[in-house]
């Protein structure tokens, strides 16, 4: 993990005032590559979705921001991801790697309560 | 092909000063709130690539293209995406032409002069360009491929 942070960390840096994009088209390729069905992309659709992804990341960070807990405090926390990715609509589709915490004490409770309800059957 | 699923992430770096840019400054942002934006953005990635893809089946392309990826963001309901992407794509698509015109002179006096160090510069930038080679358009863009790197 940190190696590969490394080499791709130092390789971003210039070539991207340029494009007008930061992330590194090879590893959105990369990414897009990994999918199954796909054959191959043009330069113009990789470059957009480079941007698109920019985009995103901006635009995730923000909506977060905003509707999180953290405007007091001026900090981002997981827990604004995670309440964002659940109420917004359009970033319902990253439940999945953002799940909402849940503390251990809690969850014993639940799983009590749902043993105690089955119970009373 | 991704050998390493790390290689499937995006680099932190670059994650973290995009999030920095976007937000006031002086907002402090949780590593672990980093590292979930990172993760979010390789999953954006593979859904809009899925998505995308899905318009280029129907239309039995193989190559995706950038009317794919803007339909997919209109599908995947971010089409307050879509002109900053179009505004973008202008500009990209006007430096490459600049990029391309310059280039071409300086190209064919180089090709000239170093055949044999070209081809070892080649090897070094991958498989990358035998997959576009399926593309019609190939050629261009691997001269383009070669122009940005």
């Amino acid at each position: 993990m940190k190696m590969s942070q490394n080499t791709s960390d130092k390789d971003d840096q210039s070539p991207s005032n340029k494009k007008n994009i930061s992330l590194p088209i090879s590893r959105v390729r990369l990414i897009m590559k990994s999918s199954p069905d796909v054959s191959s992309i043009n330069q113009d659709a990789l470059f957009l979705t480079t941007k698109a992804t920019e985009l995103f990341v901006q635009h995730l960070a923000v909506s977060s921001f905003n509707n999180g807990s953290g405007k007091e405090t001026n900090s981002l926390s997981y827990s604004d991801l995670a309440n964002t990715a659940e109420e917004t609509e359009t970033f319902h589709f990253l439940t999945d790697i953002l799940p909402k915490k849940i503390l251990a004490r809690d969850y014993l409770k639940s799983l009590e309560q749902m043993q105690e309800e089955e119970a009373d059957y | 092909m991704a050998e390493r699923p790390e290689d499937l992430n995006l680099p932190n770096a670059v994650i973290t000063r995009i999030i920095k840019e976007a937000l006031p400054d002086g907002v402090n942002v949780s590593k672990e709130a980093r590292r979930a934006i990172s993760q979010a953005a390789s999953v954006f990635v593979l859904y809009a690539t899925s998505c995308a893809n899905n318009f280029a089946m129907k239309a039995k392309r193989k190559t995706l293209n950038a009317g794919d990826v803007l339909a997919a963001m209109e599908e995947m309901e971010f089409e307050r995406f879509l002109e900053p992407l179009k505004e973008a794509l202008e500009v990209y698509k006007k430096g490459q032409k600049g990029k391309k015109e310059v280039s071409e002179q300086k190209r064919k006096d180089k090709e000239k002069k170093s055949d044999l160090e070209s081809d070892k510069t080649r090897e070094e930038e991958e498989e990358e360009e035998e997959r576009m080679e399926e593309e019609p358009d190939a050629e261009n863009e691997v001269e383009e491929e070669e122009v940005e790197n």
